[in-house]
């Protein structure tokens, strides 16, 4: 039903001013999904403004196959180190030589991972360019470059008995280096704007050495006959430890930040990895010294490793993608200064020996 | 100037020192700092920046899309927006929509162009039956931080700061690794993925060497973009604000201003006419590098730990 009449005068009894709603898409509810100026209010979230929903930061564009990867597969090389070279002093030699081996291979795979996602693989050279503090990938590079010739030396030597001296002293080397590989990826990933990352720097080098401990420990476990794999079980409890109670905390210190490591696809995965964690360190405390066990709960002890860095990686894309992770801990900040500022203002008011604004001061 | 000059100097200029140096440029510098103004409450949403910085920059096509969203068919800046209008539409006084608010006293009146006109839509009601209804139009673009995110965290040097003190990438040199991507706290720079590499604005780096303005400040028919040394901008602002709040439109605010704010301040700024997150910005953006002194400290912790807790499982009982 029309209520306008059009007449040679114009258009009478029309109200679009009133009735039509602002917003070009009003019409196609569904299609839109969210007033931009209207906050979004949803049950349980906190409120905030944003562009049509649109995230605040751009989307990580690394490889979750690759980046993620090349967390796991560098912690474990970094860890198998350390442990292959305390297994060489202390005469555990079938301790220490699956972990050279898994120190060599595994670096390789992250260094394949790594160039494989540069957008200009050629030009991988490029990293070894200019030293940077201030970039942890540079930093990395570095590292990385000094690491890998080592973990190398250490394992080519074992392999074939060529000059062993210089074999252990490489593997000595590829130990002093090993930590710094394993944690160097933390300031990786939290030196970005991305919320589940960045709040996280405290507490995610102590998640990633002990996700590294845990999964060079469990392939110390699943490699190494049991009576010289005791070492390999003590770090994979003492890692599956540190990581879990690092998580816990971090978890609770971020406050609403922390959500994507409890929901969706990076929480499934950061349950997974605590379910696998904590059974791979249970198998190592009370049947470490079966030889199915032992297997068994090693693997348990990678897998889980391996799924706490997917599950990190994940967390820190969902919350990238999601704008409330950015704009609600931003604002709370400015309004916590505001009122800080308030407060402050009428403490220096009040304690002022000037009786008051209108009075003008002689000094 | 050589280029192999500037690119010489480039990793060294802003490294370092955790997050560059204090006032964003280069120590040597023969040039003041420069910048950019947007000044949003004089934009039209024509556009005429978008497609001066594609055409100058010769930037490829970022998708012929409606975002069903509004005005607004780039949705973001990225790999091939460079610079992007936002349109917000809100329920909200129209008043600052009204041409020649905010004034300053005795400048010239609004010149009469002759075009054939109409009465403004809403002129013949009354104030009470208008409905409220007003258009936020604000051309957002790299910021040049003065402590820039992706500069710092660049493991190549590609990314380095100009003697203008702007913030740009070689694209010889990016190796595509991505960092710059998720570091950015604006959502500025990205990777443009059949290249490999990452690109953003570079502040017409070539024109400005020339002693020309950026395409898209020449091109902005309402000076909306304005270019110029930061100083002289940021005096500017200023008196634009105070005379926007003299006019009752206590809604403008300036963003990106500030010298002590969590980036060191912009070089390219903004005024807004609501908070920063309507029109997509964050509301208080921090270079994450801040933070980086104690993220190694965190980190080298870390690694001592993991080699004690390692040697620890050599001690004790052989069994
Ligand atoms: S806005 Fe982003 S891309 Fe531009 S200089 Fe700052 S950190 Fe770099
Ligand atoms: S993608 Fe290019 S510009 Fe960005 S951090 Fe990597 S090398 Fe530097």
């Amino acid at each position: 039903m029309s209520t306008s009449d059009v007449t040679r005068e114009g258009i009478r009894g029309a109200h679009p001013g009133r009735e039509a709603l602002t917003g070009a898409v009003s019409t196609l509810d569904g299609h839109r999904r969210d007033h931009p100026s209207r906050r979004r209010v949803r049950r349980g979230e906190p409120e905030f403004r944003s562009y049509y929903d649109k995230p605040v930061l751009n989307q990580i564009v690394w490889e979750p196959r690759d980046i993620a990867g090349y967390l796991f597969l560098g912690g474990l090389a970094g860890a198998s180190s350390v442990l292959a070279a305390g297994a060489d002093l202390t005469d555990r030699p079938d301790l220490a030589r699956p972990l050279k081996y898994t120190a060599l291979g595994a670096i390789t795979g992250s260094v394949a991972a790594l160039v494989n996602d540069l957008g200009r693989p050629a030009r991988f050279v490029n990293m070894l360019r200019v030293l940077k503090w201030t970039s942890p990938m540079s930093v990395g590079s570095w590292i990385l470059a000094a690491y890998g010739p080592l973990a190398g030396a250490a394992a080519v030597s074992q392999a074939t008995g060529i000059l062993p001296g210089l074999g252990r002293t490489a593997a000595v080397g590829a130990a002093a280096l090993g930590p710094a590989v394993a944690a160097y990826t933390a300031p990786l990933i939290c030196d970005t704007a991305v919320p589940a990352w960045h709040e996280g720097y405290r507490e995610m080098p102590f998640v990633f050495v002990g996700s590294a401990a845990a999964a060079a420990g469990g392939m110390g476990m699943a490699t190494a006959p049991v009576e010289q794999a005791a070492p390999a079980r003590r770090a994979a409890v003492l890692g599956s430890v540190l990581e879990t109670a690092a998580l816990w905390r971090m978890e609770h210190r971020m406050g609403m930040v922390a959500k994507p490591y409890r929901e969706g696809r990076s929480g499934g995965l950061m349950r997974a990895a605590k379910i696998l964690t904590v059974a791979g360190a249970a198998g190592a405390l009370l049947g470490g010294r079966n030889r199915a066990v032992s297997a068994v709960a090693g693997a348990a002890l990678l897998a889980g490793s391996a799924c706490t860095r997917f599950g990190v990686f994940s967390a820190g894309v969902a919350s990238a993608a999601d704008p409330k992770y950015t704009v609600v801990p931003q604002r709370q900040r400015l309004e916590e200064r505001k009122t800080d500022a308030a407060i402050s203002a009428a403490k220096a008011a009040a304690s002022s020996p000037s009786p008051g604004p209108e009075e003008p001061s002689d000094s | 100037m050589a280029l192999d000059e500037r690119r010489a100097a480039a990793p060294g200029t802003d490294s370092g020192s955790g997050v560059g140096t204090p006032d964003g440029m280069p120590a040597d510098s023969p040039h003041p700092r420069m910048g950019f103004f947007t000044d949003t409450s004089v934009c039209i949403g024509c556009k005429a920046c978008e497609v001066a910085c594609k055409e100058w920059n010769a930037v490829p096509e970022d998708g012929l899309n409606f975002t069903a969203m509004s005005f607004d068919n780039s949705g973001g800046l990225g790999a091939d927006t460079w610079r992007h209008v936002a349109f917000i539409e809100q329920r909200a006084s129209v008043g600052v929509q009204e041409s020649g608010v905010g004034r300053p006293d005795g400048a010239a009146a609004p010149v009469d162009l002759g075009m054939p006109s109409f009465d403004k839509p809403g002129d013949a009601a009354g104030a009470d039956e208008r409905g409220e209804f007003r258009w936020l139009m604000s051309s957002d673009v790299c910021k040049h931080c003065t402590h820039a995110a992706c500069l710092d965290v660049c493991p190549t040097g590609a990314l380095f700061r100009t003697e203008f003190g702007t913030v740009v990438v070689q694209e010889d040199i990016c190796n595509g690794c991505g960092y710059c991507v998720p570091a950015c706290p604006y959502g500025v720079i990205d990777k443009r993925e059949d290249d490999g590499r990452v690109w953003k604005c570079t502040l017409c780096y070539d024109r400005l060497g020339e002693g020309l303005e950026p395409a898209c400040a020449k091109a902005c028919p309402t000076d909306s973009i304005q270019f110029g040394e930061l100083d002289e901008l940021r005096a500017r602002a200023d008196e634009r604000v105070r005379h926007l709040h003299e006019a009752g439109i206590d809604s403008a605010r300036l963003y990106g201003r500030d010298p002590d704010d969590g980036v060191g301040g912009d070089g390219a700024f903004f005024l807004l006419l609501d908070e920063p997150e309507v029109y997509g910005l964050p509301p208080d953006p921090v270079v994450t590098t801040r933070d980086l002194p104690s993220m190694w400290r965190h980190a080298g912790a870390a690694a001592a730990v993991l080699l004690a807790g390692i040697t620890a499982t050599f001690l004790g009982r052989r069994r």
